[in-house]
């Protein structure tokens, strides 16, 4: 098949690859509890879900940073149209890991989730960057993105700080090699490199 | 027989003919000669940099060889429900093999367990030196003891093997032994996280342990050369390994090669990486957490898929408290973590 030199990706090519998106996130999330509940995740199934879904809300997190520097180098304006739909992924797989921790782990023992969330350090920094993923994650219904305007791109541009807090909980919470959390930071470090001033954003609030 | 005396630990009804059914179906199983076939079934899967792609799946390669061993019963014995064998061989920490619950089992098929040396030394009037056949000279009693991890997470073994004061006796410790030093197997050819710090998560190898000597001497304190009526799997510490039933899991060394009878406390492998988190005592307690996180409670692992493993108290000193706190009357806990 010939290839022509400058493909601009058409409204087709947007939804082909929203579409991939959706059957890659949810097969792989259905896929892990499905073997999770059928005894397949090895010896303890509570860790390996949970690590998987915080390695997997990691990754959609780097994924939907990548967009724009992305779509700017390959002159591929459209592709930006699939960022919500990666930062929602993002944010139903992090759910997906809280929600692990609290019910096979923690077994809504709520004393001790509360004793968890407070005391503990990379616990409450996973909870901090959660919390400004559900705030993005709501904020990103179109209606409340036209509403909020100017303050829309500020609110978001806190996904900068959360990926960090990401990175600074993963770190936290290994108990000796941190070689994949600094790995995990150095690619987030080059993604947010790319932004330039922008990452003065999150700290200017406008009047 | 193969029920085990009842203690005067709670048990149900439920858990006891849970336990009897499966273990009697373990031996029918051994005896029929389908040796290793659940573990072969058993598939794994980790969380690593790649799974998010992969299936995290693992080649079946040559599987290690489990002989039978026949063994008398021991009244230290939990009635608790065990943890299907599966799991407690196909979950282990031993960063040797990998950092992964799952990688020690993937990654140990191949461990060469005979010849072995296990040397007994130092402070002693007769030093030993055991070849592999004489680890099993011993009268070999079936223990079925709550194994405690440091993470918080918990499953009941049964060990088959002797107490490690059987062993020391045979070596006269002399006056001058205060401390046991115990040290694991050293090489990288067949230890692949031993010459890699990315496989091995940068601790110092060889692993190193160690207990006082009145805590070595304890009848409770078990050298296994078995698990489940086999000879031990290389995963969980192949072909002689510690238990300890009421320290956290790490003191229970794995694959020793030597027991050297010392005067001072001897430097211990977690200790050296984070002093912090990991004491030379490494007693099991619930009122004295991990700096990063709660040890009041565990999740007790014995069989099934998500949801079916419950948390429980954590008890002090794994239980084992009547039988050891005497050992410790008079120290501050929270000072010697
Ligand atoms: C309230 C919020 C959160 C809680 C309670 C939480 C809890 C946990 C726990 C218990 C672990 C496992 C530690 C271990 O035992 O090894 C973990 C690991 C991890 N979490 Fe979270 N987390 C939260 C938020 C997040 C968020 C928002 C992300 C990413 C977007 C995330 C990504 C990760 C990653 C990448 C790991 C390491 C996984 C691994 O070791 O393989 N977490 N978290």
């Amino acid at each position: 098949m010939p290839v022509p030199k400058t493909r601009v990706m058409s409204d087709r090519h947007v939804l082909l690859l929203k579409l991939l998106i959706h059957g890659l996130c949810l097969f792989f999330l259905l896929r892990v509890y499905y073997l999770g509940f059928s005894d397949q995740l090895g010896g303890d199934p509570v860790k390996a879900i949970i690590h998987f879904t915080g390695i997997g809300a990691l990754n959609l997190l780097l994924l939907t940073l990548a967009v724009t520097p992305l779509s700017r180098w390959s002159h591929q304006g459209r592709l930006v149209r699939v960022r919500r739909l990666l930062g929602l992924y993002c944010f139903t797989y992090a759910a997906a890991h809280l929600v692990n921790f609290l019910t096979f782990d923690l077994q809504f023992n709520w004393p001790l989730i509360a004793e968890e969330l407070t005391e503990r350090p990379y616990i409450v920094v996973g909870l901090c960057a959660f919390i400004i993923l559900l705030l993005l994650a709501i904020t990103s219904i179109p209606p409340l993105v036209r509403a909020l305007g100017r303050r829309w791109k500020l609110l978001h541009s806190w996904i900068y700080i959360a990926v960090l807090l990401v990175c600074l909980h993963f770190t936290w919470s290994v108990k000796a090699d941190i070689t994949e959390p600094m790995i995990y930071l150095a690619i987030t470090l080059v993604l947010l490199a790319t932004r330039g001033r922008q990452l003065r954003r999150p700290f200017s609030w406008p009047g | 027989m193969l029920l085990k005396s009842k203690q005067s630990y709670d048990l149900t009804e439920a858990a006891v003919t849970d336990e009897a059914v499966f273990y009697n179906r373990r031996r029918l199983l051994q005896q029929m000669g389908f040796l290793g076939a659940g573990s072969l079934l058993a598939s794994s899967a980790s969380a690593g940099l790649l799974d998010f792609f992969s299936s995290g799946d693992k080649p079946a390669g040559p599987q290690f060889q489990q002989a039978p061993l026949t063994s008398i019963r021991s009244p230290y014995s939990t009635a608790e429900t065990m943890t299907a064998e599966s799991k407690a061989t196909g979950h282990n920490n031993f960063y040797e093999f990998g950092l992964g619950k799952d990688d020690p089992k993937a990654n140990a098929q191949g461990f060469k367990v005979n010849p072995w040396q296990l040397t007994v030394s130092g402070a002693v009037n007769k030093p030993l030196q055991l070849d592999y056949d004489a680890l099993f000279a011993p009268e070999l009693e079936e223990r079925i003891y709550r194994l405690r991890c440091v993470e918080a997470w918990s499953m009941v073994i049964p060990w088959v093997g002797y107490p490690l004061a059987t062993l020391l006796r045979q070596a006269e410790p002399t006056s001058a032994a205060r401390y046991v030093a115990f040290q694991t197997l050293h090489d990288p050819a067949q230890m692949p996280g031993q010459g890699n710090r990315f496989l091995g998560g940068g601790i110092r190898y060889p692993y190193i342990e160690g207990l006082r000597l009145d805590e070595a001497m304890h009848p409770l304190t078990f050298l296994a050369v078995g698990v489940y009526g086999k000879t031990l799997p290389p995963q969980n510490g192949a072909p002689v390994r510690l238990v300890v039933p009421w320290k956290y899991g790490f003191k229970s060394i794995k694959s020793i090669v030597g027991i050297k009878l010392v005067e001072r406390e001897p430097a211990t492998t977690w200790n050296i990486s984070a002093p912090n988190e990991y004491g030379f005592y490494a007693n099991v307690n619930p009122q004295v957490d991990h700096p990063r996180w709660s040890q009041a409670s565990e999740r007790r692992i014995t069989r099934g898929g998500l949801g079916s493993d419950e948390r429980i108290p954590t008890q002090m000193f794994n239980g084992y408290g009547e039988a050891v706190a005497d050992l410790y009357a008079g120290m501050n806990l929270r000072k010697y973590f």
